[in-house]
């Protein structure tokens, strides 16, 4: 069922929503940007990042998950709001090993390109310093937990689209962290392959194709040339990235 | 007017936010109008006299470096923690994931190659500190300035926005960490 | 080398079996229970790193946790006994006989210092016992020659109401069905306007009336037995001396929701009433009471037990759910609530055990029995759990609408600074709050009442608390995965001495994001414990921060001591 009279209102503007949709969905489609980092449209929704957080008359809700009701009045592009989102980013920064200048995605990274978005100039909070296992026995991807924030996109991106479950999250709080789907639990031993959406959907520098950090020059990347907040960006970095190993 | 006194040091750094500094080539003509640099590695001068701002390059390795850094807080009414290692530890942060044993054994004693190997342990030596800091960790801190380096656009407008008494910001496209 | 399991129809079941038997989760175990149960290797993997009673590397053959809740808890006998057997906490000494570590709450906080070795549970732990433990130990004496009665769990009931007072005959309620239509029965549940005991209060009545509604074949009705919250052990008691009414109440539940299969998910830590709980089942079955036709009402329900491995986080429904279908609890999306999604995708109705007892109850006596009792948003009684520092813990049962102050005094508790009613997760309050009434309306509480009195360090309490959510939170979402380790970090920094005023902001500040945004109930309340403490204990904080002012603090001779010890070594 889906009439004309279904709507939502983002920040005082009235929107329509088909029935099905979640906030961000309907947001999306009418162009307006909610920050997000474990959502992609296509995949099943996850809410766990939080980024996309928004107060629906008054309450706090995840947009990626939440269904659009008819009569919701949603605050999102407000400074308090975005407060909130540079903290949560903060966290996701000081909880892993997040050296952006000796990173390969520097540019084309989307937790890096949110924190432009929102402003944030340091890490805020003391940085955990966790040791965390790389895995580079794959003859095309290395996998760096060290800049893992366990969006789990790899993990959907292999059950849904390629079909195949290289990925899965592990352990408990502070020690979650990403497994692999093969006898020795390393990436060179599962079936993952370079084509795979689930190689090259990684938000951050975890998943990384080898050989092919340095073909655009810093500068020229990504978030260089566009904002985070063009809502038609997800085709483009994907698009960007998949025609880069074509 | 009387110019803004402008106290600049590196700590656990590479000198690469002072080269990117200097990168701003004749414009900084234009800003020694404005401001009278007094310690500063640019001019030699060891010790912080009271001051306008304080930029702060580098992170907190040593005992020596917090001295420093707290001399500067001390003495400057804004400090500006300029450059990745200053804002969050940066390259010399990544010892933090070794204790600071593995680390001396690794460089001191385990190296290939190495004559004599032995741990330094001369008295003139600052001690490290058993992990490296941002400064925001030791002294409270006022502005950020990140980038690895700042660009020296990034440097002008910092002062610039000071030097016409407005709260310094970067715009977006400024806005980097790489 | 390939391990031969001993079929088992539950993962977590599995995993147990192997764990007691080899002493923990080999890589070669886990690839042989993937391939036993068909799924694939990571969900083992990830299962077997979930739960904290499942283990990587080899545990000692005597393994013992000692429980590390403010009231069943005592560190200090732990540190005894490593002392005595030459081991550190979280070891397994070198010889394979022995490993010493702690866990949350075991719910035996009217016994006083517990811990679980090999998975029973051991009760009123003193440093003879302690003395005791040792030689039984390094003679490797098997479990079942130790002094029986350090095992014996008391109910330790101190007061009786409403429902513990009552004579109950296993099947009583069922045959009153006779005769009655489920929408009748759902009647008489919805007018006794019983709300769930298990902490969110939702309305019963309504909950069954959802889940019958969802269009499905199938429905199932779940018992949340995993009673997790510190301080709480109420439901101890009723799984031990009431369970044919907790299971009487599963039964009229599925009858009216149409489920015909039932789960008891009892937690780990209560594994010790595992067979007498099997042994009531069999018995309801040989007795017409489970199984098919039910006292030739023509309905069909039965149900079967999951015990839990020690995760805090599967009291919450969604997450109880994932690890019923033999996955670690991870809290679902919601909506969709579990009445009409639920296990398998199936509508399923959660209650909490001292609801489903309530409710047979109900059925038994009628609502008016029920609603004669307590105030006029909370009908009823409720079963309290009393512990920390009184003359009495124990259980007592009220109507709603008794104040703090009365169940301080019937527990002979005096001089009291704090009391934390509902568990971490809910309100520590001081003394200008015990004339507040237990009641949805004013405390609403799952149960848990610790009593702290004026010689107890409240901080240290408070610490013990944040430590808790951060070893239990799941980790699936951001605010609460790295937020109740922030918390953590800042709160021991404080207590430690090296706090400033700016140290408390930052506090505050990351409790109301936490609180706020997180994702499930756990991190919701996470916080409370501290923001409860800075609103009402204030100067607990301050008395301990280095000095006032808004500006960090650097300890440079601590940051410089290990330099120094390297320097003087050389
Ligand atoms: C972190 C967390 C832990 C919980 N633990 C329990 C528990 O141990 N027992 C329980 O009955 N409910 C627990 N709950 C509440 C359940 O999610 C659910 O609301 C309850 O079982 C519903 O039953 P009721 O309506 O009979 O209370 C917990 C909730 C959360 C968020
Ligand atoms: S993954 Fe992104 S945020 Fe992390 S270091 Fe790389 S560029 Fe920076
Ligand atoms: S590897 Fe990348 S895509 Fe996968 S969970 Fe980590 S951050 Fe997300
Ligand atoms: S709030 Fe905590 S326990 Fe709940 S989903 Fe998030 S991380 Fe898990
Ligand atoms: S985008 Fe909604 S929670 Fe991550």
């Amino acid at each position: 069922m889906s009439n004309a009279s279904n709507t939502i209102k983002i920040d005082g503007v009235v929107i329509p929503f088909k029935e099905g949709q979640t906030i961000m969905d309907a947001a999306l489609a009418a162009d307006i940007y909610i920050p997000h980092l474990c959502h992609k449209p296509g995949l099943s929704p996850h809410g766990s990042c939080k980024l996309c957080t928004v107060d629906v008359n008054g309450r706090c809700v995840s947009s990626c998950t939440m269904p659009a009701t008819e009569g919701q009045e949603i605050d999102n592009n407000t400074p308090a709001l975005n407060e909130v989102r540079k903290t949560i980013t903060q966290m996701l920064f000081i909880e892993g090993n997040h050296l952006c200048p000796s990173c390969e995605k520097t540019g084309d990274c989307t937790l890096q390109a949110i924190a432009y978005h929102l402003g944030m100039l340091d890490g805020h909070f003391s940085q955990f310093y966790p040791r965390r296992e790389i895995d580079a026995s794959h003859t095309s991807l290395v996998l760096d937990r060290d800049r893992c924030i366990m969006c789990e996109l790899c993990v959907r991106a292999s059950r849904e689209v390629d079909g195949k479950d290289v990925f899965a999250t592990s352990g408990r709080g502070i020690n979650r962290h990403l497994i692999v789907h093969s006898p020795s639990g390393k990436l060179g031993d599962s079936n993952i392959e370079r084509d795979d959406l689930a190689a090259h959907i990684c938000p951050v520098g975890a998943i990384l194709i080898k050989g092919d950090a340095y073909k655009v020059p810093i500068g020229q990347r990504t978030f260089d040339l566009h904002s985070v907040a063009e809502t038609n960006l997800d085709k483009i970095i994907l698009t960007k990235v998949r025609h880069h190993d074509a | 007017m009387p110019k803004l006194r402008v106290g600049t040091t590196s700590l656990g750094g590479c000198f690469g936010c002072h080269m990117s500094f200097l990168d701003m080539d004749e414009r900084i003509v234009d800003l020694v109008q404005h401001i009278e640099f007094t310690r500063s590695p640019i001019n030699d001068i060891k010790h912080c006299e009271p001051c306008d701002i304080g930029l702060i390059e580098g992170a907190l390795c040593n005992a020596d470096n917090v001295h420093v850094l707290k001399e500067f807080r001390e003495n400057c009414k804004i400090i500006i923690a300029v450059g990745a290692c200053a804002i969050n530890g940066g390259v010399p942060a990544m010892r933090n994931h070794f204790s600071l044993q593995e680390c001396l054994e690794e460089a001191f004693l385990d190296e290939i190659g190495l004559d004599n190997p032995q741990i330094p342990s001369d008295k003139e030596l600052p001690l490290l500190l058993s992990k490296v800091h941002p400064i925001h960790e030791v002294v409270k801190v006022d502005y950020y300035l990140p980038g690895c380096p700042p660009s020296a656009d990034a440097f002008v407008k910092i002062l610039t926005d000071l030097l016409e008494g407005k709260e310094p910001s970067l715009p977006k496209e400024m806005l980097h960490y790489d | 080398m390939t391990i031969n399991l001993k079929p088992s129809t539950h993962l977590l079941h599995a995993l147990h079996a192997h764990q007691q038997q080899h002493r923990f989760i080999s890589d070669q175990a886990m690839i042989d229970i993937a391939a036993q149960f068909n799924i694939p290797r990571p969900q083992v993997e990830a299962v077997t790193e979930f739960y904290s009673f499942f283990h990587r590397t080899p545990r000692g053959r005597f393994d013992i946790l000692f429980s590390n809740c403010t009231s069943c808890g005592d560190l200090t006998l732990m540190q005894m006994l490593c002392e005595k057997l030459h081991i550190k906490t979280g070891e397994t000494r070198a010889d394979g006989l022995i490993s010493i570590g702690e866990t949350s709450c075991i719910g035996m906080c009217d016994h006083g210092a517990s811990a679980l070795i090999n998975s029973m549970t051991i009760r009123s732990i003193s440093k003879s016992m302690i003395e005791g433990m040792a030689e039984l130990i390094e003679s490797d004496t098997k479990l079942s020659d130790w002094p029986q009665n350090w095992f014996q769990v008391d109910d330790h009931i101190r007061k009786k109401g409403l429902l513990l007072s009552n004579s109950f005959e296993a099947g009583s309620a069922l045959k009153s069905m006779a005769g009655r239509s489920g929408q009748d029965l759902l009647n008489d549940v919805t007018s006794s306007a019983l709300k769930g005991r298990g902490g969110a209060g939702f309305s019963t009545g309504l909950k069954w009336q959802f889940c019958h509604e969802a269009e499905h074949e199938t429905r199932y009705v779940i018992c949340n037995a995993d009673e997790g919250e510190p301080g709480t052990f109420k439901d101890r008691i009723l799984l031990n001396s009431h369970a044919d009414v907790m299971f009487e109440g599963m039964t009229i539940c599925g009858r009216i929701i149409g489920a015909t299969q039932g789960y008891l998910y009892l937690r780990g830590e209560y594994r010790y009433m595992l067979d007498a709980l099997e042994t009531t089942l069999q018995h309801r079955r040989e007795t017409g009471l489970l199984g098919k036709n039910i006292l030739h009402q023509g309905f069909d329900f039965d149900v079967h037990i999951v015990v839990g491995a020690g995760a805090y986080i599967c009291g919450e429904e969604s997450a109880l759910i994932e690890s019923l279908e033999g996955k670690p609890g991870i809290p679902r999306i919601r909506p969709p609530f579990p009445v009409t999604s639920g296990l398998w995708g199936k509508p399923t109705v959660v209650n909490n055990v001292e609801t489903l007892v309530a409710a047979a109850s109900i059925i038994l006596h009628g609502h008016h029995w029920f609603t004669t009792h307590g105030t006029w948003q909370s009908k009823g009684s409720k079963l309290l759990s009393v512990s920390g520092d009184c003359a009495r813990a124990g259980i007592y049962e009220y109507a709603f609408g008794i104040s703090v102050q009365q169940v301080l005094d019937d527990a002979g508790a005096k001089n009291v600074q704090a009391v934390q009613i509902g568990g971490p997760s809910g309100r520590l309050i001081g003394a200008d709050y015990f004339e507040h009434l237990i009641a949805f309306e004013d405390l609403a509480t799952g149960g848990s009442f610790m009593i702290f009195n004026e010689s107890r360090d409240l901080l240290a309490v408070i610490r013990n608390f944040t430590h808790f959510f951060a070893h239990e939170s799941c980790g699936f979402c951001t605010p609460c995965r790295v937020g109740t380790t922030l918390l953590k970090k800042g709160l021991d920094k404080i207590c430690d001495g090296h706090g400033t005023a700016h140290d408390l902001d930052e506090l505050n500040r990351t409790a109301a994001l936490v609180s706020r945004r997180s994702h499930c109930g756990l991190g919701m309340t996470a916080p409370n414990p501290i923001r409860d403490a800075l609103k009402n204990f204030h100067p607990l904080f301050k008395q301990r921060l280095l000095h006032q002012e808004m500006e960090p603090e650097f300890n440079l001779d601590a940051a410089l001591e290990e330099a120094r010890a390297l320097r003087n070594g050389n």
